[in-house]
C-alpha cells in the first residue's frame, strides 16, 4: 500500500526522507516542551532544604520536669514554612525529656531510627518501645534487646537550660534506617 | 536493531498494533494533504498538551478557598518552571477555542458535516461545549479576583433557569455561596469528568472520522497520498505554530512592558471587595456583552437576562446542531454557511463592542489599574512575610498600602484629597474644603505651608474656616520676613516630628539644622510657641500640638478625634472623630496613618 501510494505522490526518496525526518523532529519538539515544564515543576521539591535543621526550640520548664528519672514527652513547636504558608507556633515534632535528680535534663527525638514511628515510654517495663516493629530503648536511649531492628539507639538532641528555667532542644531530625546519625 | 525488529514482531503478534499503525499512518487523503486539513490535528495536540501540563499543575494545586491562590501562586513564582507550566497551559486553553471555531468553520465550509457524517458533526459540537465548560471551570480555579467574580456572575445567570435554577445553582457551587466546595466541584469537573469526557468523544470523533474518511475540498488539487509523511508533516508543523504562539504569549507581557512571565494572576479572590473591573475570559465576552444590548430588555423587561443569556443562545446551539439537517434542503448549505457567518460576526462586533466600552470607562480602567496592584503587592508580601494559614487574602486586608487609600476614598475623600484625587486615582464630585494630604509630614509638607502663596490654596487651608486664620495671617505677614535659612530650618525640624520612614536617613544627616530649626521654633522671631505646644508643656495653648507632628501616633490621635484639646479643640471645622464617633475601628486608623506616612 505504501508503495501504491508513492506511485501517484511526486515524493522522491530523499525528499520522502527529509520530511519523515522533520516530522520525528517537529513532533519530538511540541512534545517535550510541555513536558519538560511540568517535570521541572515536578522536580521542584529536590532543592529544597530541611528546615529544621538544629533550630534551638523551647519546649519545657524546668518546673514541667520532675526530676525523678521517668521521661515525658513534649511537642515541639516552631515556625515552619510549609509551602505557601509561614505558621508561626506549628507542631514540627516531640521529644522526651528525662531528668534525675539535680542532673541536667537529655532530651530524645520520640522517632524510632528504624522506620520512623512514634516510640512509647512504657512505665512497666521502664524502656521505650516502638509500636511499629517492638524495638525498645533503655532510658538512656540506647537499644537493650540483641534483636531490635533498630539500627541505632534513640536520636539524642543537645539541651540548653537558660533564661531561669527554660528548656531548650536544639530539634533535628535524622535519617531512618541507618546505623550513623544522619541529619534529615 | 534485529533485536529490536524482533521484539516489535513479538508485540505484533500479541497486540496487532502494526497493523493499527499502518492503518492511522496510510489512511488515504484524497486529493493529497493540505493545510486546511490540519486542524482536527492541531486540537487533538493542544488538548494532550492540555493533559500534559494539567496533570503537572494538578500536583502542586490545593483546592480550597484558603489554598487555592496560595498554591497558584506558589507555582507561578516559587516553583520551577512553574510560570511556564502555568503559561503553557493558560494559553493553549486559549488557542484551543480559537482552533474549534477554525474546525468548525473548515467542517461548515467543506459541507463535512453532511450525511453520512451527522454523528461525527455532533461528536465535534459536544466537543466545542465540553471545550468551553473546561476553560469556565478552569478559569476559576486559582480564585483571584477575576476569576472570582466572573464564575459568580456566570453562576449567577444560571439561577435564572426556569424551575430548577436555584437548586441547580446550588448544586453547581456546591452550597448557598462560594467556598471550599466550588472549588472541589469545579476541579473534580475541570481535571476529572470533563476530560474524561473529551477523550472518550475524541476517540469516537477519530472513530467516525476514519470510517466516512476525509471530506476533500474540490476539486481536488493533486492525486490521493497518504497521510503520512505530507500530511503528519503539514499537521506537526501547524502544531508547532500553536506552540509557538503560546510561547509568544507566555513572554509578551515581559517583552513589551516588564510584566510578569506566563499566566496573569490577579490578587486573591476577597468576598468583601467586589470587582468592578471582573470580566470572563475574552471568547465569552460576546455572550456578556449581548446581556447589555438594549433592544434585548426594551423587549423582554426583567425576563430580557433570561432570553439573552438562555433562551437565544440555546436556539442558536440548537440551529447549529440541526445544520446536518437543514443541509439537505436545497438552499441549506448557504443557510448553514450564513449562519455561522452572522455568529461570527455579530460575536466579533459584540467583543469590539465589549472592549471599547471597558477602555472608556474610568471606573474600569482604575480598578484594572488597582487590581494590577493588588496582585504585585500581595506576591510582594507573600514572599517577605509568608502566606498565613487563614489565606494570603489576609495580607492585602492587614496592609496600608492597599487598605489606605480605599479607606481615604471611602472616609477622607469628600473633603481632603490625594495628590488631587481620592486615593484611588478617580476624581471626586464635590470640590475640595479640605487638605490634600499627599506627603503630610513630609518637609515639602512643611515648607508649602510657611510658604505665603500656598497656605490659603484649595491644598491647604483655602477650603476651610481657617482660610482668614491666625495662621495664614501669620505666614501671609511675619513669615516673609524669616531668612530661606530659617524657612529651611523650621521645615526640618518640623518634618523630624513626624519620624517618616522615607525622612530617616535625611533626619539624620541634617541633625545639627534640626537642632537649630527647633530652637528657632521656640524664639521670639518665630512666635511657634504662642499658639501652639512643641516638646514643652503648654497649657495655654491653642494650636495643634506640634510635639510628634505627623508621626503615627499623632496621626492616630487627629483621626480619631480632632476636637481633642491638643489638636483643634473646640475650633475643630467639619472634621468627624473617627474612633470617638464610632465610625472607623482601631485597625482602620492604623491603616489610613500608616499609608498616609508611606509606611509599607
Amino acid at each position: 500500500m505504501e508503495n501504491s501510494q508513492c506511485e501517484h505522490c511526486p515524493c522522491p526518496d530523499r525528499r520522502g526522507f527529509l520530511k519523515k525526518l522533520a516530522c520525528h523532529v517537529i513532533g519530538g519538539i511540541i512534545t517535550l516542551v510541555p513536558f519538560a515544564a511540568g517535570l521541572a515543576v515536578w522536580l521542584d521539591p529536590a532543592r529544597r532544604k530541611s528546615q529544621t535543621g538544629g533550630q534551638l526550640v523551647r519546649v519545657a520548664t524546668l518546673n514541667a520536669l520532675p526530676d525523678d528519672g521517668v521521661p515525658r514527652k513534649f511537642a515541639v513547636l516552631a515556625s515552619r514554612v510549609d509551602a505557601w504558608n509561614k505558621s508561626p507556633e506549628t507542631a514540627v515534632g516531640a521529644v522526651y525529656l528525662r531528668r534525675e535528680k539535680g542532673g541536667q535534663p537529655r532530651a530524645f527525638n520520640v522517632v524510632c531510627p528504624h522506620a520512623g514511628c512514634f516510640v512509647d515510654f512504657m512505665d512497666a517495663r521502664n524502656c521505650y518501645l516502638c509500636p511499629c516493629h517492638n524495638s525498645t530503648f533503655a532510658l538512656d536511649g540506647k537499644i537493650n534487646d540483641a534483636k531490635s531492628p533498630s539500627p541505632r539507639g534513640l536520636d539524642e538532641l543537645q539541651v540548653e537550660v537558660k533564661n531561669d528555667g527554660e528548656v531548650w532542644v536544639k530539634f533535628q531530625n535524622f535519617r531512618a534506617g541507618t546505623t550513623e546519625k544522619i541529619p534529615a | 536493531m534485529k533485536k529490536v525488529a524482533a521484539l516489535y514482531d513479538w508485540l505484533d503478534s500479541r497486540t496487532g498494533c502494526k497493523k493499527l499503525l499502518h492503518e492511522s499512518l496510510y489512511e488515504n487523503v484524497p486529493g493529497g494533504s493540505r493545510w486546511r486539513y490540519v486542524w482536527g490535528s492541531t486540537l487533538t495536540f493542544a488538548f494532550m498538551v492540555q493533559v500534559i501540563t494539567g496533570i503537572f499543575l494538578w500536583m502542586a494545586y490545593a483546592p480550597s478557598s484558603q489554598t487555592a491562590w496560595e498554591s497558584v501562586y506558589y507555582i507561578q513564582h516559587e516553583m520551577w518552571g512553574g510560570w511556564l507550566l502555568r503559561g503553557i497551559h493558560h494559553f493553549t486553553a486559549q488557542a484551543m477555542t480559537v482552533l474549534l471555531v477554525l474546525h468548525l468553520m473548515q467542517v461548515v465550509v467543506d459541507g463535512a458535516y453532511k450525511a453520512p457524517r451527522e454523528i461525527n458533526f455532533f461528536f465535534g459540537m459536544l466537543l466545542l461545549l465540553l471545550v468551553l465548560g473546561l476553560s469556565l471551570t478552569g478559569y476559576l480555579l486559582p480564585w483571584d479576583q477575576k476569576g472570582y467574580w466572573a464564575t459568580k456572575v456566570a453562576t449567577n445567570i444560571m439561577a435564572i433557569t426556569p424551575f430548577v435554577g436555584p437548586e441547580l445553582q446550588k448544586i453547581v457551587i456546591g452550597g448557598t455561596d462560594y467556598g471550599h466546595h466550588t472549588l472541589t466541584r469545579f476541579f473534580a469537573l475541570h481535571a476529572g469528568v470533563l476530560p474524561g469526557l473529551v477523550i472518550l468523544l475524541i476517540v469516537g470523533h477519530v472513530y467516525l472520522f476514519r470510517k466516512h474518511g476525509l471530506t476533500a475540498a474540490q476539486p481536488k488539487a493533486k492525486p490521493d497520498c497518504a497521510f503520512w509523511p505530507d500530511q503528519v508533516l503539514k499537521d506537526v508543523v501547524a502544531c508547532l505554530a500553536v506552540l509557538a504562539a503560546v510561547i509568544f504569549f507566555i513572554v509578551q507581557r515581559r517583552l513589551f512592558g516588564g510584566g510578569d512571565l506566563g499566566a496573569p494572576l490577579g490578587a486573591p479572590a476577597d468576598p468583601s471587595e467586589s470587582f468592578s473591573a471582573a470580566r470572563p475570559e475574552w471568547y465569552f465576552l460576546f455572550l456578556f456583552q449581548f446581556l447589555k444590548v438594549e433592544w434585548l430588555i426594551k423587549l423582554f423587561g426583567h425576563q430580557g437576562e433570561l432570553v439573552g443569556a438562555i433562551i437565544i443562545p440555546s436556539v442558536v446551539l440548537g440551529l447549529l446542531f440541526a445544520m446536518p439537517f437543514i443541509g439537505k434542503w436545497k438552499l441549506g448549505h448557504r443557510f448553514n454557511l450564513g449562519l455561522l457567518g452572522i455568529i461570527l460576526i455579530s460575536a466579533t462586533l459584540l467583543t469590539v463592542q465589549a472592549v471599547r466600552e471597558d477602555l472608556h470607562k474610568p471606573e474600569y480602567l482604575a480598578s484594572v489599574k488597582q487590581a494590577e496592584q493588588e496582585s504585585k503587592r500581595v506576591v510582594e508580601l507573600a514572599r517577605t512575610r509568608g502566606i498565613p494559614i487563614t489565606g494570603a487574602v489576609e495580607l492585602l486586608r492587614t496592609d496600608p498600602v492597599i487598605q489606605g487609600p480605599k479607606l481615604f476614598a471611602k472616609n477622607c475623600a469628600s473633603c481632603h484629597r490625594y495628590e488631587g484625587h481620592n486615593g484611588l486615582g478617580l476624581a471626586v464630585n464635590d470640590a475640595q474644603s479640605a487638605p490634600d494630604l499627599k506627603g503630610f509630614g513630609s518637609r515639602e509638607w512643611a515648607a508649602a505651608f510657611l510658604d505665603p502663596k500656598r497656605i490659603a490654596s484649595s491644598n491647604f487651608f483655602g477650603g476651610t474656616k481657617f482660610a482668614d486664620g491666625k495662621m495664614v495671617r501669620f505666614v501671609r505677614k511675619d513669615a516673609t520676613n524669616f531668612t530661606p535659612e530659617q524657612v529651611q530650618q523650621i521645615t526640618a525640624a518640623l518634618a523630624a516630628e513626624a519620624q517618616l520612614p522615607a525622612l530617616v536617613e535625611a533626619d539624620k544627616r541634617d541633625a545639627v539644622l534640626i537642632d537649630a530649626g527647633r530652637t528657632f521654633m521656640t524664639s521670639d522671631t518665630a512666635r511657634c510657641t504662642e499658639c501652639h505646644q512643641f516638646r514643652k508643656k503648654d497649657e495655654d495653648a491653642t494650636a495643634p500640638d506640634l510635639t510628634g507632628y505627623g508621626s503615627r501616633e499623632w496621626l492616630i490621635g487627629i483621626i480619631s478625634n480632632p476636637k481633642h484639646e491638643r489638636f483643634y479643640g473646640k475650633r475643630n471645622d467639619r472634621m468627624p472623630a473617627f474612633s470617638d464617633d464610632k465610625i472607623l475601628d482601631a485597625r482602620s486608623i492604623e491603616l489610613l496613618a500608616d499609608w498616609l506616612r508611606g509606611q509599607p
